[in-house]
């Protein structure tokens, strides 16, 4: 197996399994975590993971497809994604290309809160553009059956991803633009990501 | 270049005074009063009043400390924000007052790059991601396209005051963290608390609220234990996240939480599981203090920013990411 991230709290694996291409993701246990704390957080998380990925692709969101859940190793077994990562190219591509993809950004959040899935973690690290697409990885920070308020944390750490990592001011506009198209709630979520905005240390409501 | 820095934002007034010679911070004096309230929390017309009485004979011991004649003060730096505004008054009328009397400029700095630059000289890191734990304060900041960012923070209260709310609870006197400390060494059994890390946020009032309704049923030393164990670990985690998602290889504390040596040991096996190295300065820097106001003070104003006396007035709200940086 040929380890390809080595990411904050999970290793990535890159194999096959029965014949098909694979990522394993593996959360690895941390030293700096007491023991009851760690089992909790890492079975837990794996848990909720897969059964949000499987959650969200019901509801019509790319999203790697699930082949194995290994609870004892903390591992999940899902199909590989090959494709580029939308932090690493937003800011070399074309605005048509931007545009594109942060609408379909927000559709894609859009289809996720419609059906009361949170990401918990979204920001550009976690989506890939595959065969035209964009998928969505890493739900192991989100929670089913979310109100306007997580919904609306979860746009606001987009908002604050975009902020920090992306040049081109207009992106997170045309991503509210599609998840407003596609979702009835978002009058309200909307509502909410100002207000925790504000929250945020020392805002004056501008957003 | 020597610089005289003023720090007043909440509980402690202190003066420092620092001289630069080419990247080489020296600090000749650093020294500080802390107000500590009788009961409950941070008055702030109290402490600002602290700050006023202690001014005088705090600005003759930082002289004497540092042995430097007055007239060879080229800089006042002074804590513009952010902070609780009449403590921020009184050190920026300090400030105003020294620079009128010297006839040296004047430079306005932000508290919580403060903790970060003094933390990046003294230690020698060069690009970390820093945690900055402190009573009001709890952020993840990096440096990224010529500003301080801040990749994640406190969605309610800072991590020192949700300790400090726990110990005035338990009976124990501001600042609580130290005692907290101790007694979580006692601590055995760990109670399950929630853990509230929300992408790169965290969230601590929850878990103060459900501290409080242990009190009843278990016992202190174990609760102490399991808040400081949930608390720093999911600091960790947002400090971690944090550290990905820039691809940093250098994460540094600041604030006076980062005193707790749990802390910084769970940070410092964070930083070695991933290969980066952890970094933290002395205690009397991790506090705040007026020596990195001033070294701070140096670095802007070298790198060509004055704050005219016009544009003195104190920023409450100041947020880290409002400043240029064009010392970096």
């Amino acid at each position: 197996m040929e380890i390809i991230k080595r990411g904050a709290e999970a290793e990535i694996y890159r194999t096959e399994w029965r014949g098909r291409p694979v990522v394993i993701k593996r959360r690895v246990r941390k030293g700096y975590r007491i023991r009851e704390l760690d089992d909790r957080i890492r079975k837990q998380r794996t848990k909720k993971e897969a059964l949000l990925m499987m959650a969200a692709r019901q509801a019509g969101v790319h999203v790697p497809v699930i082949y194995d859940v290994n609870l004892k190793n903390h591992e999940i077994v899902m199909q590989f994604v090959e494709g580029e990562r939308v932090k690493d190219v937003m800011d070399e591509k074309d605005e048509e290309w931007q545009k594109r993809v942060c609408r379909e950004i927000g559709a894609g959040v859009a289809l996720l809160h419609g059906s009361g899935i949170v990401h918990g973690d979204i920001t550009t690290s976690n989506m890939i553009v595959w065969q035209g697409h964009v998928h969505f990885i890493d739900f192991g920070l989100g929670t089913k059956g979310g109100d306007a308020e997580d919904m609306g944390v979860d746009l606001h750490l987009l908002m604050e991803a975009f902020k920090a990592a992306h040049r081109n001011p207009h992106l997170f506009r045309w991503v509210m633009e599609a998840y407003e198209t596609h979702f009835e709630g978002a009058t309200e979520v909307k509502k909410k990501v100002e207000e925790i905005a504000c929250r945020g240390r020392y805002m004056k409501g501008e957003i | 270049m020597i610089s005289l820095g003023i720090e007043g934002t909440a509980h402690t007034i202190g003066i420092g005074i620092v001289e630069r010679d080419r990247e080489n911070c020296t600090i000749l004096a650093n020294c500080s009063r802390m107000y500590r309230p009788e009961k409950g929390g941070i008055h702030p017309r109290e402490a600002a009043n602290h700050h006023a009485h202690h001014l005088p004979s705090l600005l003759r011991q930082a002289m004497d400390e540092s042995g430097v004649p007055i007239e060879d003060i080229d800089l006042i730096s002074f804590s513009i924000g952010p902070g609780l505004g009449p403590c921020l008054r009184t050190a920026a009328t300090a400030a105003r007052t020294l620079s009128l009397l010297l006839k040296k400029p004047l430079v306005g700095v932000n508290h919580c790059i403060a903790h970060l630059e003094i933390g990046r000289v003294m230690t020698g890191c060069t690009d970390p991601v820093l945690l900055y734990v402190s009573g009001g304060n709890t952020q993840v900041i990096a440096f990224m396209e010529g500003k301080y960012r801040v990749f994640g923070e406190t969605l309610d209260i800072g991590i020192g005051n949700c300790l400090d709310k726990f110990g005035r609870a338990i009976g124990l006197s501001f600042p609580a963290g130290p005692e907290i400390e101790k007694l979580a060494k006692e601590g055995k059994h760990y109670c399950s608390l929630p853990y509230s890390v929300k992408g790169m946020d965290v969230a601590f009032s929850g878990i103060l609220t459900a501290c409080l309704h242990l009190m009843k049923k278990e016992r202190m030393e174990d609760i102490c234990y399991s808040l400081q164990e949930t608390c720093f670990c999911m600091l960790a985690e947002v400090a971690e996240r944090a550290m990905a998602h820039t691809e940093k290889e250098e994460i540094l504390l600041g604030g006076g939480v980062a005193c707790n040596r749990r802390l910084r040991d769970i940070v410092t096996t964070m930083a070695e599981e991933r290969g980066a190295k952890c970094f933290s300065p002395p205690d009397e820097l991790l506090v705040d203090n007026g020596a990195m106001i001033a070294w701070t003070g140096i670095l802007m104003h070298e790198s060509g920013i004055t704050t005219e006396l016009a544009e003195t007035k104190v920023k409450q709200n100041y947020r880290t990411d409002e400043v240029d940086v064009p010392w970096r």
